[in-house]
This record gives C-alpha cells, structure tokens and sequence, in this order.
C-alpha cells in the first residue's frame, strides 16, 4: 500500500490565528531578556578587562558559569528552583525573561570584552597623549569603536537568543512553541503547524537580521 | 606654567627603565630648553622611542627624575594629576598617525580642546580650521581619516595635536608609516614648526632632515646616550666607534 504524505496548506494557514498570541510573548522575553542582558554584559564585560584583579574575578566565574550550564536547564532551576529558596513561586514570565537575561548577559560580557579589547593601543595612546583622562578616552575613543564592531556579534547573539526562548515551553510560558503545541493536541496537524511556527521564527530573526545590517551600513558608513 | 625662557622644559636625570629582564634606558641624562628642536636617531630597538614616551608618561621608568613643564613624573607611573597637565602641556605625532578613525577630521580636531580645555564648539573649529589650513589641508574637514592619503593623515594628527598647544611636541618616527612620495609633506610641514620656535623633540631615520632642522642630535645605542652634539659635528665627524658604523649604515644606502 502506497503512503501518500499531504501538506495541508488549509490547516497550516488555519493554524496562524492560534499561533499569533504566542508571537508577544516571544517577543517580549526575547527583548526584555535581552535588554537586561546587554547591560549585564557591558558591566561583567567592563569588569572583565579591569586592572583590579578582584573586579576581574566575579566577571570570569559568571560568564564561566552561565556560558556553561544549558539555558534549560538555567530556566528549570529559576522557575522549579529557586522557588523553593526563596519560599514564593516566581512566574513563567519572569522566570523566562531572567534565563535570557542571565544567559545572554554571559555571552555579551564577552563580546563586550573582545570589542574593546580589539581597539589598537594607539587609539588610547593618542587619547591619553591629547590631555583626555581614561574615562574621556573609553567615552569618546574607544567605546564608540568598539561598539560598532560589537553589533554584528551582538546581532547574532540576539538570534540566538531568540530562538532559545522555544525552550521555555517546557515551563508553560505561552510563547510561539507552546501556542503550537497547544494547538496541536486538539487537531493533529503537527507537520502543517511547527512549519508555520518555524516560519514565525524564520520572520522575526529575518527582520532583525535586515535591521541589523542597516544599522552595521550606517555605523560604518563614515569608515 | 614655567615661562622663564632659560628653564629646560624636559629635565632627566638618571633614567632608567626596564622593560622585565631588559634595561632599555641606562642612566639617561638629557635636558631641553624652549624652543630647541632635538632629533634622536639610533637602531630599532636603541630605546629612542622609549626615550620620548616616557617624557609624556605613556611609558613608566623606574628609576631616575624627570621633570616636565616644571612638574615632576613620578617612576612608576604614580602622578595621576601631574601626568594629565603634562599631557595637555605636550604633544605627540605617532608613526602610525592614530587617529580617531570614528570621527571626521574636525572632530579629531576639536575633541581635546573641548573635552580638556574646555572650549565652546566655535572656538575649537575655528583653531580646528586655522591649523588644518596652516598643515595644508583644505576642503577635507568633514572627511572621515580613511578617505584621506597616509600624508595627509599625518598632517591632521599634527594639527589635532597642535590644537591644544602644546609648549613641547613629540614626534615617534613621523614618517616611518608613510609611502615615500608622502614624507615630504610631512616633514615641510615639520619644518614650519620648527622655525616658528616650537619646542620639538624628534624620533626619525630621516637624516637630511635631522641635519637641516635639528639644533641637537642625540645618538642612542643599547639604551645610553653613546654620543650628542650639533648635527654637522654629529653627522660629519661622529667621535664615538658605534656613532661611526650606526651613521655609515644609513647614510651610505
């Protein structure tokens, strides 16, 4: 007996009602996670390059830590986890939000690391020998470069980031996943819908992907 | 802040700097007066940049004095608030020009004199112009370091540290960096410095120029001062042996 296998372009499309409620809130983990992110890896980025060895040290365990345990099981021990430390349930939400934050923090330290470590000298030499104090040659010298040349490490990161946010499924956020799977058990039609939810994914890292080469484009346009 | 005329405005004593194991400066003994432009030459790996880095703190000596612009840098690199004074007082052109590749040549310009003078926006452009006008670059303001020739990268790296006013300049071998077609300009545009009376301490392989300039030569070898005097009687009857075969290296190819 033949088996013939049919995509069911109706079902896919009647699926996307059902997925759309999930699009905000991979959205706003993804963001929210990230924005905290970012200023947890410019601080431990910061920290990282510091001359003060005891500021170094904090820096290294973090991204050590985070950059090596999986963001499952990071989500897990901040949602089943930590509840029990700190005696109070911690939302799905929340819990989603920080193992994005904590994650890509980790991973954004050392972006922000290599970034200002790639500068050459001679740029803060020169800083230095026009009067600037260190701060003021970081401030207008170093940083500026070193953060155009952060963006597309950084716009990766975001992706991943992204993406990683499917994981959280397993803690009942309702994010583009679990609206899938939700929507799964009640008709079946898996093939037709986590196309769709991969098709979602695919549109918003796309879209980010083409800002973020914009904005590359004009940071480097005076290069 | 030292205005008597007589006073060196760079005084060392005894300076000595090791990089680890390696002794790069032995017992440097040097001064300079206002207005004195002093060429230092010797082989890569002599010291003679060193020697000049030290004198703005961008690199630290161990033992020794040295007094600049009549404040003392401390060994070690302990003397935040003197270092930052020195520093405005005395400025640098480096081999490979630095400039801050992220903004326009104005706003290399402009950025230490409003940041650490101080000055309004108006004030700082129209120096800014004055000086780009006066190292021959015209119509490039708003250009971005990269658009512009090695020469003329230079040029504005001289006219970015001639903004603040400097009562010392430093040059890190100026020219090394350059297409040869491209040091002419640079050192013309050296050579009207000097006779306006600046201060210029000069780190270069470029002899003729070191002859024509210079009210002083220093020879280096091995992290001491071998050998100094007036460039003819540097140039054209070196008394020291290393002095000797250092000169018939580079003059004779």
């Amino acid at each position: 007996m033949e088996i013939t296998f049919q995509f069911d372009w109706a079902a896919a499309f009647g699926s996307i009602p059902h997925l759309l409620p999930g699009v905000p809130w991979t959205l706003l983990i993804s963001f929210g996670g990230l924005a905290i992110g970012f200023f947890i890896g410019i601080l431990f980025g910061l920290l990282r390059i510091s001359p003060l060895r005891w500021l170094r040290w904090p820096a290294i365990v973090y991204v050590e830590v985070f950059r090596g345990t999986p963001i499952l099981v990071q989500v897990l021990f901040i949602f089943y986890g930590l509840p029990q430390l700190l005696g109070s349930p911690i939302n799905a939400l929340t819990a989603g939000i920080a193992a994005i934050a904590v994650n890509s923090g980790a991973y954004i330290s050392e972006i922000v690391r290599g970034g200002v470590q790639s500068i050459e000298r001679g740029q803060r030499e020169a800083s230095l020998s026009l009067g600037l104090s260190r701060s003021q040659a970081f401030r207008y010298v170093i940083w500026p470069q070193a953060f155009r040349r952060m963006i597309p490490p950084l716009g990766n990161q975001g992706i991943i980031s992204i993406k990683d946010t499917s994981l959280f499924s397993v803690i009942g956020v309702g994010e583009l996943v679990r609206q899938g799977q939700i929507y799964i058990a009640t008709t079946f039609t898996a093939l037709e819908v986590y196309f769709m939810v991969a098709l979602m994914y695919l549109v918003i890292t796309w879209t980010l992907s083409i800002l973020l080469r914009q904005l590359e484009r004009r940071g480097l346009a005076g290069q | 802040m030292n205005d008597d005329a007589t006073q060196p405005i760079v005084r060392m004593q005894a300076l000595n700097k090791h990089f680890g194991n390696l002794h790069v400066l032995k017992d440097i003994d040097l001064e300079i007066v206002p207005g004195e432009v002093v060429v230092v030459i010797g082989a890569s790996g002599s010291g003679k940049s060193t020697l000049i880095r030290c004198i703005n703190g961008l690199e630290e000596y161990q033992l020794g004095k040295l007094e600049v612009d009549g404040s003392q840098l401390l060994p070690f690199g302990k003397s935040n608030r003197a270092l930052q004074r020195i520093r405005t007082e005395v400025g640098m052109v480096f081999q490979q020009f630095n400039l801050f590749p992220h903004l326009s040549v104005v706003d290399n310009i402009t950025l230490a004199p409003m940041k650490v003078r101080g000055w309004s926006r108006a004030d700082a452009l129209e120096t800014a112009n004055r000086l780009l006008e006066r190292v021959g670059i015209t119509d490039q303001a708003h250009k971005y370091p990269a658009q512009l020739s090695g020469g003329q990268q230079q040029r504005v790296a001289l006219a970015r540290a001639l903004a603040m006013e400097p009562r010392l300049m430093l040059f890190d071998e100026p020219t090394s960096a350059l297409d040869p077609e491209m040091i002419g300009e640079v050192l013309d545009a050296m050579r009207e410095l000097a006779k306006e009376g600046m201060t210029m301490v000069i780190v270069t392989h470029e002899m003729g120029f070191a002859r024509e300039v210079a009210d002083r030569v220093i020879f280096i070898h091995q992290g001491e001062i071998t050998e100094q005097g007036e460039p003819e009687s540097l140039f054209d009857n070196p008394q020291h042996e290393r002095t000797q075969s250092f000169l018939s290296r580079v003059l004779t190819h």
